[in-house]
Order: structure tokens, then sequence, then C-alpha cells
């Protein structure tokens, strides 16, 4: 008896875990995708936590003026490209590190969207719509694990599309060319500075996109304590990911997972360790880091000239 | 001449970088219909304007000047720290329980020993970011952030689970500490003892780093790990105790806020202090001596901001917009710097 009950709550458990994965996991695949296309160029940039927060608040704010979500997706991608604009812009003078220019802007980046977003606390602004993929089933439970974003199928098309494009395409060798080996494409006629610049800006499209997400679908309101970590996280993962797309929409929906597991105890009715169970992901960002890294060694896939892969 | 062209040198970029955040702030005011002039003057006010406001912005140097420690030491070993306001928070945690332990033993005994544990408390979590990086690689950067982020939500769990004391209710917080272990205000300030402490820190820091040899082999591991082996230095220790000796600085300035300012250990001890260190330390190129001054002036934008909120009705993250132009700034001058800069 009890251990059809015990059958049923891990059920539960399990389908509430899938859900939260592919709730909780779109803005770490955007942010990944993004940090992916940076570091391919060769530069590392830590401030999408600050990109993230930015457009998120920069999404809502639009969304609520114009009354379509989807002028605040784009606004939000915007916000990141000026953020990426400057790293990119800052990195290239000389002297400057891409490691302290990325902290100074995950810093600034909170800053402007806290004073910008004061007066979007209250308000209600219009969100996105999601998809129904269980329609098919009767049960709510199910039929809410497999409600998901519009933005999800956006980000999984766009990992395929830039795995393919990193390998197969005019720009995407371009670009590897650049992060591997600068002095190789500038002997071929790359202009190395302005690539990585626009590969900066477009990682923080992605990652201004993924904060549209957060403030426009879910948790659905902007306020201050919206993202922690999310956008740092994402950096680690594409660690993980080895710089692939695919491995990163894998390591996004996993990492979702880890972040669904406080609130999908919660709903079972387990509360004792929230706070616990909320770090869960950080515990596993730094968990699979260490797997992933070896001492004394330059990692498989790694950019040749990302620095702080290399000792 | 010589001499005081190099002591003044370096400062040049750092005015130049100060006044561009100035420009930058001002004009990002401006251009939402702020009146930009007046606010940069209500800095300056808020910051130094009145002995009010100069004992303000020390109360808030105190703690920065410790946080900021836990990003030079480190620094100078080639690592870049920023998990500070984790290790901050567990070391309040950490001294917030001493005297329960203590009871019946004399103030001053146990004002030492709950420095001790902020030290300790504090210094272990950074240290093992510093652990990570040369057991497994991981950057450190990244681990240390994310080690903050646990030990705060650690803090959190622990401040609201079995730690709690049961008459805080609208305020989670640990059981409130005894008058006695109190630390008081200076002689005639308005400014706690932690003043003190954070100058003697940074003094001890710089002298251990610039006059010592456990100091300059932390320099030459920064400098260059691979010297470092073949010199024969254990690589390994001195980054862990750089990383623990910064973490330990934090890990204090937690027991400051804890036994100074608040009282017991709850949430308002996460006021941001661990990140504007990083700001001071960098203002100061991780000079600890450097760090006095950047926590006065980094302070004294904090202090400036309920004025600012008063008097023009800005928000409260004005004074975040301001320290995070400096930062850009300062980091964008760096390329005018004509001496060789270190890596960090």
């Amino acid at each position: 008896m009890s251990e059809t009950t015990d059958g049923l709550a891990f059920g539960s458990l399990a389908l509430a875990l899938l859900g939260g994965a592919l709730r909780v996991s779109t803005p770490f695949l955007f942010v990944s995708l993004g940090e992916c296309i940076t570091e391919k160029s060769g530069r590392i940039n830590l401030g999408l936590e600050g990109t993230l927060v930015l457009g998120a608040m920069g999404g809502y704010g639009v969304s609520l003026l114009t009354g379509s979500p989807w002028l605040g997706v784009l606004a939000a991608g915007l916000c990141g490209v000026l953020m990426g604009l400057l790293h990119g812009g800052l990195c290239s003078l000389p002297k400057v590190n891409d490691i302290a220019v990325g902290i100074a802007l995950m810093l600034f980046g909170t800053g402007l969207a806290f004073f910008l977003g004061k007066p979007l606390i209250q308000p209600q602004a219009p969100m996105l719509p999601s998809v129904e993929l269980g329609a098919w089933s009767d049960d709510e439970q199910i039929r809410s694990a497999l409600r998901i974003n519009v933005l999800l199928p956006v980000g999984l098309a766009l990992a395929g599309l830039l795995h393919w494009a990193f390998r197969a395409s005019r720009w995407g060798l371009a670009l590897r060319l650049v992060g591997d080996n600068a002095a190789a494409a500038r002997a071929l006629g790359y202009p190395v500075v302005p690539i990585r610049i626009g590969a900066t800006a477009a990682g923080g499209f992605l990652a201004g996109v993924g904060g549209a997400f957060l403030s426009l679908y879910y948790p659905g309101s902007w306020n201050e304590g919206l993202s922690s970590g999310q956008g740092l996280m994402a950096v680690a993962l594409v660690i993980f990911a080895r710089w692939n797309p695919l491995r990163c929409a894998l390591a996004a929906l996993l990492f979702g997972a880890a972040g669904a597991l406080g609130p999908a105890l919660q709903s079972q009715g387990i509360t004792a360790g929230y706070y616990l169970f909320n770090a869960a992901p950080y515990v596993l960002t730094l968990a699979l880091m260490a797997a992933s890294w070896t001492p004394g060694q330059t990692l498989a896939g790694a950019p040749g000239e990302l620095s702080f892969t290399q000792r | 001449m010589n001499r005081v062209m190099h002591a003044v040198a370096p400062l040049a970029p750092f005015t130049a970088a100060a006044l561009a955040a100035a420009l930058l702030f001002a004009a990002f005011l401006a251009a939402q219909g702020f009146e930009a002039p007046e606010a940069l003057g209500l800095v300056v006010e808020g910051a130094f304007g009145s002995a009010f406001a100069w004992q303000n912005t020390l109360a808030r140097a105190a703690p920065l000047m410790l946080t900021a420690l836990c990003v030079a030491l480190p620094a100078r070993a080639g690592l870049v720290i920023i998990g500070g306001e984790g290790a901050l928070a567990l070391g309040a945690l950490a001294a917030a329980m001493v005297p329960s332990l203590t009871a019946g033993w004399p103030a001053l005994p146990v004002q030492l020993l709950m420095a001790l544990a902020g030290f300790v408390a504090g210094g272990a979590w950074i240290a093992a970011s510093a652990w990570l990086r040369h057991v497994r690689g991981i950057n450190e950067t990244i681990s240390s952030l994310l080690l903050s982020y646990i030990g705060i939500a650690l803090f959190n769990f622990l401040v609201e689970g079995v730690l709690r004391d049961p008459a805080s209710l609208n305020k989670p917080s640990t059981p409130p500490l005894p008058e006695a272990v109190l630390i008081g205000l200076l002689p005639g300030l308005e400014v706690h003892w932690g003043l003190v402490w954070g100058v003697l820190a940074c003094t001890a820091a710089w002298f251990l780093l610039r006059r010592t040899v456990f100091g300059f082999s932390v320099g030459v591991v920064g400098g260059n790990p691979r010297v470092a082996l073949m010199a024969g230095l254990p690589v390994g220790t001195l980054l862990i105790a750089a990383c623990f000796l910064g973490g330990g600085a934090a890990g204090v300035a937690g027991m400051l806020e804890v036994a100074a300012v608040h009282g017991s250990a709850n949430a308002s001890l996460l006021a941001g202090y661990g990140y504007a260190g990083i700001l001071v330390s960098f203002a100061a190129r991780h000079n600890p001596l450097g760090i006095v001054a950047g926590a006065i002036l980094v302070g004294g934008i904090g202090a400036s901001g309920s004025l600012l909120q008063r008097r023009l009705d800005l928000p409260d993250a004005a004074v975040l917009v301001l320290q995070g132009a400096l930062f850009v700034a300062l980091l964008a001058f760096e390329t005018l710097n004509r001496k060789g800069v270190r890596r960090v």
C-alpha cells in the first residue's frame, strides 16, 4: 500500500522535475548559447549575469509600454547587444582584461537594471504565450509539465543551427579561426577585433533574450531578486558542454531540472530544506566543473585563444 | 622630483577614470530628466560634506576594507576572487554562534573568539576556491561566486532554521548578542571600532605582501607559476594560504557587522559589501594601503545614497550605477598606464 503511494509520489516528483526542467532551462539555454558564440571567438564574458538582469528589466518595460511581449524580447536582446558592444569594445583596448571587464559589467548591468526598473515592480506586463504539448492528456499534472514556453523550441532550434554553423558555414569557421589562433586569422586577412566585438554583441543579444524569458514568462514579473546566478552558471555550463551548442542544450535541461528541485519538492509538501535545495544548481555546477576539468591540460575543444582555460 | 612623479603617476589614470565615471553618471541622470549637476554635488555632500556624512562614510568603509582584502590578497597570487559576500555571510554566522557557547566569559576573549570564528569560516570558504583551482583546475572566479551563492543559501537556511531565535518573528535572526560583547563606538564618533580593525588589517596585509618572504613567494606564484614551481615554491599551499587570509578578512567583516552594527546575524547583513569590495580592490590596484583610500571613496558613494533618495527622489540603486560606472571607467583607463600591468 505504502509502496504504491511512494511510487505515485515519486512519479509526480519526476513529472514536476521534468516540467521544471522544461520551464527553467530556457534562460540557461540562451545565455549558454550566447556565451558559446563569444568564447568561440577567444574571449570570455563573465558579465552575462548583468546582461541577463538588464535584459529582463528592458524586456518587461517594453512589453508593458507597447503591449507586445515580442517587442519586449527584441528590446531585451538589444540591451544585451549594447552590453556586449561595451564589453567587446573595452576588451579591445590594450592591457584591458576580459575577466575584469566582465566582473565590472556584472555589477554595472545589475545596478542599471535596478535603477531603471524601479517603476516596473508593480504593474503587470503582457506575458509571452505558452505551447500546450500535453493537450493529448487528461491529467492536469502532465499537461502542466508539458506546457512549454515559445522560446524553448526557438532556443533548441538555434542550438542545432549554431552546431551546423560552427562546422560548415563561412562565418562560423572564421569565428573559430579567430578564437583558435588570432595570428593565423590575421594572416588570412580576417578582421580579428571586429569579429570578436561582433561575437560578444551576438552573445549579449542571446543573454538579453534569456533575461526576457525570466520577466515575461517564468517567474513572469520584474523584481530585483529575479536572477541569482543563472547568467554565471550558464558560463560554467559552456565549459562543461565543451563549447558544443548541442551539448549546451542538454546541459541547460540538466541545470533546469536541478533548479526545479526546490520548487518540485515544495509542491510535494517537503519544505524543510528549501534554501538548501535552491542551492542545488550551484553545487551541481561546481561538481560538473570538477568532473570536466583536468588540471595541467588544455580542455578538449577549448578555443586556443581563450586565456582562462590555461594555466 | 622623480620620486614624487613615481608616486603620483599611477593616480593620473585613476583621476581620469573617476572624472569619466562622474560624467557618465551625470549624462545617465540628465537623459532621464534628473538634475545631474545637483546630483553630483549631492554625492560629494552626502559622502564628505559634513561631520555626519564623514562618519556615515567611514562606518561603511570599515567592512569594505576587509572585503577588499578578500580580492587583493588572492590577486597577489594571480587569482581573481569575487566571492567575498559569501565569506562575509558565513563569517557573520560563525561569529554570532560564539557567545552562546561562552556564556559567563569576560567580553574581550569572547570578542576575540568571535573574530577568530569569523576569520576561519570566511577563510575556509575562499580557500576552497583556491583548492579547487589547484587540485581540479577549476576557474576560481566562477567557483568563488558559486560558493558565495551556496554560502548565502546556507546562511539563510540556518538563520531561518535551527539557529533562529524563536523570539525573532518578522525578521528571522540568530539570538541577540549579550550587551557586553557588542563592539562599541570610537570615542567621540559615531563610527565603530571596526574602522581601526580595517586599517590595521590593510596595514598588516601590506606588510605581509611587501616585506615578508611569504608575500614575496605569493607574488612569484602570481607573476609566473612555472617559475614558482621551478624555484621549488609550494604553489598550492601559497595559493590556498593567500585565499584563506583574504577570505578570513571578509569573514571578520561579517563578524564586525554582527558585533558592531546588527547585534545578531540576519539577512540585513548581506548589504553587498562583498561585491563593492571587488570594486575597492580593483580601484586600489590590489594594493592593501590603497584599499584604505578606495574603501573611503566607495563607502562615500554608498553613504550619499540616502541623500540622493531624499532630495532628488532617485532610486537607491543610483549608487550601484555610479559604482558600476566607476568600475568600467577604471578598467577602460587601465589602457593608459604606461607601465606594464599585472595580469589581474
